[in-house]
């Protein structure tokens, strides 16, 4: 924390708020070893803490509007890092009990026919053609973070965008998804 | 560069000015003030006040009035306030008392409709379709409050939903009763009770894409 801690930190926010990038990208490097400690209280794992920090400064980005300068910053900071922290958990749990590890599920066919076969058989079909109707951009962030499995990093040297941007894209082609299928299942 | 790093540098540089929320219980003020506002025109233009006028001189059914009217203004600051990321979840509780008095109160007014009808006190009055009245009318104030809330991208949406639930669903209640030309028997009371709790229940299972929030 800065010498002032949270009040230096509410000014900062405050000339975030008028658009000053400059006082932002500060912020937000001087917040990260006090929200990094409230999001390590809930996740130790250290990959899943540096997810879980990205999706604090996320959320500060989203609902900055919310921030009153007359009122402690640390306080409206520390209630977003628990409370993304907590979601994160729910998340995990959630799909923890949906997900099983299954090795048979890594099998294939060297036919690609008879994937097909198996593909529509488990409806996968359904999927496999609503990718193929997204945006280029949204596309290809499912095939590399998804279906490639890679790392945001390996996704972003090999498509040349931005990790930010493969973000975007990605979170956008999965709301999409969503929709596709659930109107699919509805018919 | 790290990710995270990266990720800081990427906020920076697309930053836009915001502007920042006014305080909750002045947005608050000013929802219920046009819902007042339509409200009002509503009652004048197809209510039956004189019975209304009559009605609301007995000091229970005022009481009553009082209790659902402070409810539900009170749920819906208390859904502006919980909107913010820093407002403690003890917001919730701010409804309770008026709550406890509307509740009791329309308890007492059963309880005495049961001692002078004795079985027909029971008996389901002419208010069934009260339950439709506060789903109807809860779903529209509703809508339009998620509206007023969905600027703040509640963290936690679930208790701001509830909240906004139970102050619709008081505000149409509190309307209801322009209406509502009879006293509530018990089994009354428990219709209006049971819509209450629909319309918080659907408010509470749209919380998360009503209000914006962070998926």
């Amino acid at each position: 924390m800065t010498a002032n801690g949270g009040e230096d930190w509410g000014r900062l926010m405050a000339a975030a708020q008028s658009g000053d990038s400059a006082a932002y990208a500060r912020l937000l490097r001087e917040i990260l070893p006090y929200v990094r400690a409230i999001v390590r209280r809930h996740h130790a794992a250290p990959d899943r803490l540096e997810d879980v920090l990205q999706d604090v400064l996320l959320t500060i980005h989203r609902v900055r509007n919310t921030y009153d300068p007359s009122r402690p910053f640390t306080a409206w900071l520390g209630a977003i890092a628990h409370r993304r922290s907590v979601d994160a958990i729910r998340r995990k749990v959630r799909i923890d009990a949906v997900e099983k590890f299954s090795p048979i599920a890594y099998e294939t066919y060297a036919d690609p026919a008879a994937n097909k076969g198996v593909a529509a058989h488990e409806d996968s079909a359904v999927l496999t053609s609503a990718i193929a109707t997204l945006p280029a951009g949204q596309r290809q962030a499912v095939e590399l973070l998804r279906l490639k499995e890679l790392s945001l990093a390996e996704a972003s040297a090999e498509s040349g965008k931005s990790i930010g941007s493969l973000k975007v894209n990605l979170h956008r082609a999965i709301h999409a998804l969503q929709k596709t299928i659930r109107s699919k299942a509805d018919e | 560069m790290d990710i995270t790093e990266d990720l800081i540098e990427r906020l920076a540089q697309g930053l836009q000015p915001v502007k920042r929320l006014r305080p909750p219980v002045l947005r608050a003020s000013l929802w219920l003030g046009v819902i007042a506002l339509l409200a009002g025109s509503f009652i004048l233009g197809f209510s039956h006040l004189g019975v209304f006028t009559r009605r609301a001189g007995d000091p229970k059914l005022a009481l009553e009035l009082t209790g659902t009217l402070i409810t539900g203004i009170l749920a819906t600051v208390a859904a502006f306030e919980l909107s913010l990321p820093d407002r403690p979840l003890k917001w919730a509780l701010l409804p309770i008392p008026s709550l406890a008095l509307w509740i009791g109160s329309s308890g007492y007014s059963c309880w005495r409709q049961w001692v002078a009808h004795g079985p027909d006190g029971w008996q389901l009055g002419e208010s069934a379709d009260c339950f439709l009245w506060i789903v109807g009318f809860g779903a529209p104030l509703g809508v339009s409050l998620f509206m007023a809330l969905r600027k703040s991208h509640p963290i936690d949406p679930g208790p701001v939903a509830a909240m906004a639930g139970l102050g619709v669903a008081s505000l149409a209640a509190f309307l209801l009763q322009f209406f509502h030309p009879f006293d509530v028997t018990f089994i009354d009371l428990g219709i209006h009770l049971a819509a209450i709790a629909t319309v918080i229940v659907l408010a509470r299972a749209a919380a998360r894409p009503g209000l914006n929030a962070a998926p």
